[in-house]
Formats: C-alpha cells, structure tokens, sequence
C-alpha cells in the first residue's frame, strides 16, 4: 500500500535516485478510441514480464463511440503492480494519465482517486480554438487541485506532432514511454512489446510507434522531476499472462472440446475471440448461432453425436437458454456452459462486474434441475475449470456451469504456466458396439451415474427425450417411474459432493466473523481479512468454488464463528434501512443459498455499483460489521 | 432353388436390414392421421437405402408429429418445441458420417421455430426435412398455426382467423442459399416416397413440405384437400421428381417446371388456389456448413497440445 507520493521532495538526479515503492496503481483515461488500453496493456505486460505482479482492469464506457470529452465517455484502463502478487484492482489509484480533462471526472463519480493522486494531463486543450474548451480545462484543473490531486500538465499532442501528423494515432506509445521512464520499466522490453503488439504492421508504423515511444520516454527524463521503481519478485517459475477471457479460451483449447456454440454478447465474446484464432489449427470449430437458443441447441447437438461441446454467454443469453438447460439435465447430455456475468437484470450494465446469475444458474429452469457449478476465482481458474467442467460434465453425464464475471474477463493477471497434460483432452468419441444389454440410461442405483450411447455405436439406438422417461429411454407417465428417475439424476450429484474436500479457511478456524465469497472477489477479500487480521480482529474467510453442489463442511466451519456473512458483487436490501424488515429484506445471492442450506443467519453485504469491490471497502465492512470504528 | 426369389441371391451386404428394423412400438397417433403414411415410406427409404440404423439420426421438435423418432429404431432426439434444427444442425457439424432427418410440425417449425427455420435453410447443412402440415395445433388440441388458411375455427379462434398463413414453400424459396424445396401430400404414398428419396439423394439441406390431414381437427379440410382433383398440379421435368405413369395419370392437372429456376418456383409457391406436387427448386452448388464444420476433424492430441504449447509460449513472460 502506497501512501500519498510525495512528487516535490524528489532527488533531481532522476535516473539513479527513483523513489522505491511495493507497489502503485496506474490509470489511463481517454476518449474511446485514443488507444489507452493498448497502452495499458502493454505497460501491464511489461511489467509482468520484468517480474512484477499484475492486475490490470478495463474501464469500458457502454456505447463504442460516446461522445468526445465527456465523462460517461472515460474508457481506459487501471493497472496495478506490485513488488509481490497481486490479487485485485486495489483500492484508489495512485497515477492517472488522462487524454483530456473531462473523462477523469468519470473515474472521480466513482471514487478512483484519492488526495494526492498524479495526475498527468494533456495540455493542448488549454490553447483550444473553442473558448468553451479552455474554460473547462482551466476549471477542471482548479476543480482538481482543490480536490488534493497533483496535476501536472503534459504537451503530449504537441511533442507527437513532432513525429506524426495525426496525433491521435500514436499517443498512446507516447505515454507508454512516459510511464516506461516514470516506473523505471526496461525500455528494451518496451521495445519489444511494441514490436510484438504492431507485428502485423508494416515497418513504418512499428517505427514510427517505436520513435513515439522513446520521444515519450526522453521527455519525460528531461522534465520530469519524479521517478519510481517497483522492484521485482525473483522467481524461476516461467509464468504467462492473459486475461480470463483468454484462459477461458485456452480452457476449451486444453479440454479437448472441439465444438464452441456462442452468440455474441458482452463480456462474454472476447473469449471467442481468441479461440476463434487458435481453434480451427487445432481441430475445433466455433460456431457463431443466430441466437442463444440455437447456439446451445447446436452445442447439445454436437455433444449428443461426439465430443462434449461448449456453449459461451453471459446473464441475458443464461435467460434464453434456460429451456434448452433442462433439457440436458433431462437427457442427460453431456455440455459445458460459461457464463461471464455482466450486471443486470435485463441489459443491465453490459460492461460491469456483477455476480448476479447464480440463483439464475442454480434455480433458474422449471422443475427439479440439478447440476454442477463452478465458479471460477482467479484467471488461472477460468483455465482448469474448463478442463475440469469437460470432464465432470462427462463422467456425471451433466452441464457443468463454469461462472466468471467482467472483472476476471477483461482484467490481466500472471500466473505459472500450466503444464499441459495428455489427460485434460477429450478422447476420441467412443463408437465400439454397445453392449446389448446395457440400457440408455442404466442408471447405477446408489450413484445415478449411467453411460450415454452416442450415435453410431451399433446396439445403441435409443431416443432421447425430454419428457419423463424410463432407463430404456421411453416416454413413461407412471408415477413411480418419473420419481424414481428424478431422484436418481438427483444422486449423481451428492455423490459427486462425496469427491470434494471442505473448502480451506483463510486465517484461525474459529473467530468473531467468517466471510464468505465467490469468483473474482477473492484477492480483495482476502487482502482485506488480512489487514484486519493484522489488527487483531478476529476474522477469517472462505471462498467457495463448488457452488453447486456446495464443498461439504459448511456447517462445521460455520459453527466456529459468532457471525457468518458474504461479500458479494449483486443486489440486497440494505438492513440499515428501516424500510426492509427481516421479513421481507432480500439477501445477496450466496447468502440466500447458505441460509437455507445451513439453517445458519448468514447476513451479507454486497451492492451493484458496477465496480470491483476495494479491500477498503471489504475492511470498512468488516469493522461496520464488528462494531469496530 | 430352396424357394427364394432370385433378385435375393445375389451380393448380400455382410447384414441386410428390414422394415422392421428401422421400427420401433406402435405409432400412438390418431387412426388417420397422415403422420403414419410419412413414417411408412420413411421406413421403406430407410431399407431401400440400406441406412445403418446406428449411423442415422431423427431429429424432432414436440408436437404430435415430432413424436416420429420414438417409432423409429435408429439414433433419435426429440427435444424442445420449436428447436429441432439447431439440434439437428449440432449433431450433423461434426458427424459427416451420420445420416440426419429432420422432423417437424407446422407450429413447429413455422411459428416457435420460424427463426431457427431461416438459418437452418441458410446453413444447408446435409439433411432431410420433413415439415407435418396439418395446418393446426395438433398436441395442445386444435389452435390455429401460422400456416391455418383464414376463416379456421379454432379453439383460440372461435371466430375464424384473419390473417392470411405463411406459406412455408414460398418462405422457403425466398430465403438465401436454399438448395431443395419440395411438396407431396399424405394420401398420395408413392409421390411422398419418390419425394423422400429425392429430398435424401440431395447433398444440402432438403426440405419437404407434407400436406397432410388431421381428421380430427382439420376433418373437412383434408377431405376437401384429398378428394379435389382441380386443386393438384403434378410438376413434371426430367431433373424433378418422377413418378410412375400409373401415379402421374391420376393427376387432372400436370405442368412442366423446370428446378433450377428459382423464379419460375418461387412464382409457382406464390400461387395458393393450387398445390404443386413435386419439386420447386434444387441447387446442387449451394455452399454447405457441415463442409466446413467437417474440414478439420480427427486432429490428434499431439496436435492439440502444440497449438495449446504455442499459445502459451505467446502468453509467455
Ligand atoms: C415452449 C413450449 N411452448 C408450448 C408448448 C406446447 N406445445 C406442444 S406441441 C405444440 C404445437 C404443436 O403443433 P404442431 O407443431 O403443428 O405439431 P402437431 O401436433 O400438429 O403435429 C405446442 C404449442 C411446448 N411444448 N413448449
Ligand atoms: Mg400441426
């Protein structure tokens, strides 16, 4: 943690003598369009490869194009980096290079910055033909020095003209440069990551960024009084770096499935995107459906002739496959469904992060529908829960769920890289005769468990169905027959609990509060109970995986708290408000599952804010929660 | 010698399936009802073909038609209402092997399913379609479809309905990469197996419309349908569906149509006093998904892994 930076006391010889810090959060704002992701990106990238830990996170206005210059319109991206891991966005940024002076209003409506935050301000709006323009740069400046902020006016327009006629197309490389000299990064790695990022540009755009990048750099040596450095984490472990996105994609890759149904939708889509680049070299398909129906009816298809196949989407396309996932439960088919959350109900909040789809997921079809979800953690996990959801969805002859959400999406963490295993990949569909008295659905009377024929296996023809059906896969309306298959497709997943181990508990087994989370929380929450826990307070946290069904143990670990809550990112009703009694207040989403599944009074704290929730917030949460000032 | 007819003698196929092994229990529809001519001369396509029943897959909606793949014993997947065609479409991307049908009611395929209908023309991806018209709601007990002529008294419509039905051949016809329509009707068994066969030996996606009657819903309507010779049009051309001389003289009415012109089809569909028994259009070039959702199969883990190895080499730090 960073205190406030302290700019004026900075040794003038800057090179030699930059301030050591553990760690900083950097972010850049523009217009969209202007290219400070890219620019992020790659100074995330850099400073992952040079060995520090990274988190980086978008800022993604709703629309492509907002209007210039306003503050709906901040796009951008935070990085934050450190000398050791990290787990999450951090609490309020430290650095901000802001392409105009309007969209960091967009980050300061949402609480980003604190007293003493950089800022680095393009300055040729001063000097604007329109008089409105330079009266709202000279105002927004006095607004931000008023608000303790450290502004610095930068000529990034007039030092690219020097290089490029049209600016906008380069700038971004300009203040990687600058930020590559202000954190003390290898201008060699930056070199080559521009190089890496433009490679499929001709030589004169590689160079020209390249020239942008060192005049960014110089310049910055020269009139910069301030420098920092971020020592790195030795450490001989190879690492890579990529979005959750992008591990979702390698996931597929990994697992083996060769079949990838989707239907655009934010955030889920950029996953497809990189597969789309690797899949077909190896033996895959995405198939783009006219809509989520069909794209999860194609996936069920596929998977019912072959290898399992897996269908991507986010809360919207959970709503419009809802018919199509009882099915499969049904008939027992094989599948895997990622759902990316997004904020909603409805469109919602396209672009931000909420966990809003579990109760969707779990209870979200007609009639008895039991599954497995996983919920993906970190953006390691979104890789090896693929590979994983692949293989249960086979052995249990089930959809598996796998939840990730906007922030472990879009954001960019490094993590070891995977050692790949033959195992993880599909085997070749099975298509050896079946034995002949062996039924469709030979449902194994303690676990449930049974064996598909795929088609093509001679002796096998049955057809599958999803009305109530009898293990030879006919159509049965006797009563007994539909409760005794219901509760057998029911069995296969308490016998699957029988595989999990109680989840670990982060801090002492027993304490004042236990807090429990789920998905991209994880590296907030438990740097927050670690502050805590540095205080004295006794607080310990749980992050389930397995959320349906649920790690056993709960109810024992429960046990040896005096309060039980969950920090989550969706909607409750705030108890302080005496409009909501305790008989018609709405909880988060897990808390309603862990009361009713513990008999425990799980209280929560969530909201729907739209944002990655801070380790500060968590802390102030956990003292409110204690009584503690 | 030992009895047998001579046309038996010769090159057996290592096992030789019957009828009866493509069929399964007792069709549970109505007595009447033209679902079970479709399943008969499906049946009989089946054995004239040699299909292997492990290698063929029937694929339905709900309705009283999409019951179809329960009496048939092959590969089957009667799924959701209104959702046989992205099924179908999954189960056929991957499988070249795999022999699909797909069958469909009128509320199935024209109303629930329109959307997924549109795309799955457009896919043409290899199967054979078979769209039950009854013109009505048959499982839920006789609400108009989409494709209910105006003035049908129904249960939803006790009045008559007033807006005029698709019209599923001429829809079909208008929809980009279409590349087989045809028309037969139930009581007339030879035209519908010509018309069958004609819809398998297609490479696309073939698509049959069944004019067929529900004599219990749509009594006097199919009666109408089934005994007035000036409502039926044979379409005759050497690249069409051919029947034999005895059939095709027991249509009054016959025309020459030539399937490769889509305007001249789509001109023919538009005119609704009439049905055209036969084939409207074929395309045999029309691009095909299940080409290229066939174009990179049988990659082996060792490929896999190197693809998966190289990408993490670019993620690499
Ligand atoms: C989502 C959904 N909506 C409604 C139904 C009820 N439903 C079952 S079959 C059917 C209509 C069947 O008509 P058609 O497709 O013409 O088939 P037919 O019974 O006439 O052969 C309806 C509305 C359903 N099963 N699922
Ligand atoms: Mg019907």
């Amino acid at each position: 943690m960073v205190d406030s930076v302290e700019v004026k006391e900075m040794p003038p010889e800057q090179n030699s003598k930059a301030v050591v810090i553990g760690e900083h959060i950097v972010e850049i704002v523009s217009d969209s369009g202007e290219g400070a992701q890219k620019c992020g990106q790659s100074f995330a990238a850099i400073s992952a490869k040079m060995g520090n830990g990274v988190w980086t996170v978008e800022i993604i206005p709703a629309e492509i194009q907002p209007p210039a210059r306003s503050r709906a319109g901040a796009s951008g991206i935070r990085i934050r980096i450190g000398s050791k891991k990290i787990t999450n966005t951090g609490n309020e940024a430290d650095l901000v290079v802001a392409l105009n002076e309007q969209v960091p209003y967009g980050r300061i409506d949402q609480k980003a910055y604190h007293e003493g935050t950089i800022m680095l301000i393009e300055n040729k709006w001063r000097t604007d033909d329109s008089e409105y323009i330079r009266n709202q740069y000279s105002d927004a400046l006095v607004d931000f020095k008023n608000r303790g902020y450290k502004v610095l006016e930068i000529p990034m327009e007039e030092e690219c003209l020097k290089i490029v006629k049209n600016a906008r197309k380069g700038k971004n490389m300009w203040v990687l440069g600058m930020l590559v000299f202000i954190y003390s990064r290898s201008i060699e790695k930056g070199e080559a990551q521009i190089r890496n990022i433009f490679r499929k540009k001709s030589d004169a755009i590689i160079n020209s960024n390249i020239q942008l990048f060192h005049s960014g750099y110089d310049w910055a040596q020269e009139n910069l009084d301030f420098q920092f450095d971020i020592p790195v984490i030795e450490s001989d472990e190879e690492l890579v770096v990529m979005s959750g996105n992008e591990a979702l994609a390698m996931g597929v890759l990994a697992s083996g499935m060769e079949v990838c149904s989707m239907y655009p939708i934010t955030p889920a889509t950029s996953a497809s995107h990189l597969l789309a680049e690797i899949f077909s070299k190896s033996g895959g398909l995405i198939h783009q459906a006219e809509d989520e129906i069909a794209a999860i009816g194609f996936a069920i298809g596929a998977s019912y002739a072959g290898k399992t196949a897996v269908t991507i989407t986010s809360g919207p396309g959970i709503a419009l496959k809802t018919e199509f996932l009882g099915l499969a439960t049904m008939a027992e088919i094989p599948l895997v469904v990622i759902d990316v959350q997004r904020g909603g109900p409805s469109t919602g909040l396209p672009t931000k992060v909420e966990q809003g789809d579990l109760l969707a997921v779990l209870y979200g079809q007609p009639g008895a529908v039991p599954k497995i979800i996983l919920a993906a953690a970190t953006i390691e996990e979104c890789f090896h829960f693929v590979i994983l959801a692949r293989k249960l969805a086979e052995a249990f002859r089930t959809p598996v769920y796998v939840l990730s959400d906007t922030n472990l999406a879009t954001g960019q963490q490094p993590f070891p890289r995977p050692k790949i295993k033959k195992d993880w990949f599909a085997p070749p569909i099975d298509q050896s005769p079946w034995k002949e008295d062996v039924k469709p659905y030979q449902w194994d009377e303690k676990t449930g468990l049974s064996k598909r024929p795929i088609p093509g296996q001679a002796g096998g023809q049955h057809t599958v169905t999803g009305l109530a059906h009898n293990r030879n896969s006919q159509v049965s309306y006797i009563p007994e027959e539909n409760q005794e298959s219901s509760e057998l497709r029911s069995r296969k997943f308490a016998s699957f609990q029988k595989t999990l181990n109680p989840p670990i508990i982060n801090g002492k087994e027993k304490g004042d509060l236990l807090i429990v989370g789920w998905g991209s929380t994880l590296g907030a929450i438990e740097e927050a109970v670690g502050l805590a826990q540095k205080e004295g307070i006794q607080v310990s946290s749980i992050h389930l995986r397995f959320m349906s069904p649920f790690q056993p143990g709960l109810d024992d670990i429960f046990k040896n708290f005096k309060q039980v809550m969950t920090i989550e990112i969706n909607y409750s009703d705030n108890k302080d408000n005496p409009q909501f009694t305790s008989s018609s207040r709405r909880y988060s989403q897990l808390a309603w599952v862990l009361r009713a599944r513990t008999l425990v009074d799980v209280d929560c704290y969530s909201n729907v804010e739209g944002q990655p929730l801070s380790p500060n917030r968590i802390l102030g949460v956990i003292k409110n929660k204690l009584g503690i000032k | 010698m030992y009895g047998l007819k001579s046309d038996l003698v010769c090159d057996l196929p290592s096992k030789h399936f019957s009828v009866e092994d493509y069929s399964k229990g007792v069709a549970r529809w109505c007595p009447g009802c033209g679902d079970h001519a479709v399943l008969n001369n499906t049946q009989k396509l089946l054995k004239e073909k040699q299909l292997d029943p492990a290698k063929t897959v029937f694929v339905s909606g709900i309705g009283c038609s999409s019951r179809f793949p329960h009496y048939m014993d092959t590969y089957g997947f009667h799924g959701l209402h209104g959702r046989a065609f992205p099924v179908a479409c999954g189960v056929k991307f991957r499988r070249p092997d795999l022999d699909v049908f797909v069958i469909t009611g009128d509320g199935d395929c024209c109303s629930i399913g329109a959307g997924a209908w549109i795309h799955a023309i457009r896919y043409n991806m290899n199967m054979t379609v078979m769209l039950l018209n009854n013109e009505i709601y048959g499982l839920t007990k006789k609400q108009i479809s989409p494709t209910s002529r105006i003035g049908t008294v129904s249960n939803t419509t006790p009045e008559g309905s007033i807006i005029p039905p698709i019209n599923p051949i001429q829809t079909t016809l208008g929809v980009s990469n279409a590349s087989f329509v045809a028309q037969t009707a139930d009581w007339n068994p030879a035209h519908m197996y010509e018309t069958i066969k004609a819809g398998f030996e297609h490479k696309g996606f073939s698509f049959i419309h069944v004019i067929q009657r529900c004599p219990i819903f749509q009594l006097s309507l199919g009666k109408e349908l089934a005994t007035n010779k000036d409502v039926m049009h044979y379409m005759e051309h050497e690249d069409g569906i051919t029947v034999s001389e005895d059939i095709a003289k027991t249509f009054k009415h016959k025309l020459s149509h030539d399937p490769t012109d889509l305007s001249a089809a789509r001109k023919l569909a538009m005119d609704t006093d009439k049905v055209f028994m036969g084939l409207f259009y074929r395309d045999e070039n029309a691009p095909r998904y299940d080409e290229y959702g066939a174009s990179n199969l049988g990659y082996t883990i060792e490929q896999k892994e190197a693809v998966l190895d190289a990408e993490f080499d670019k993620h690499a730090i």
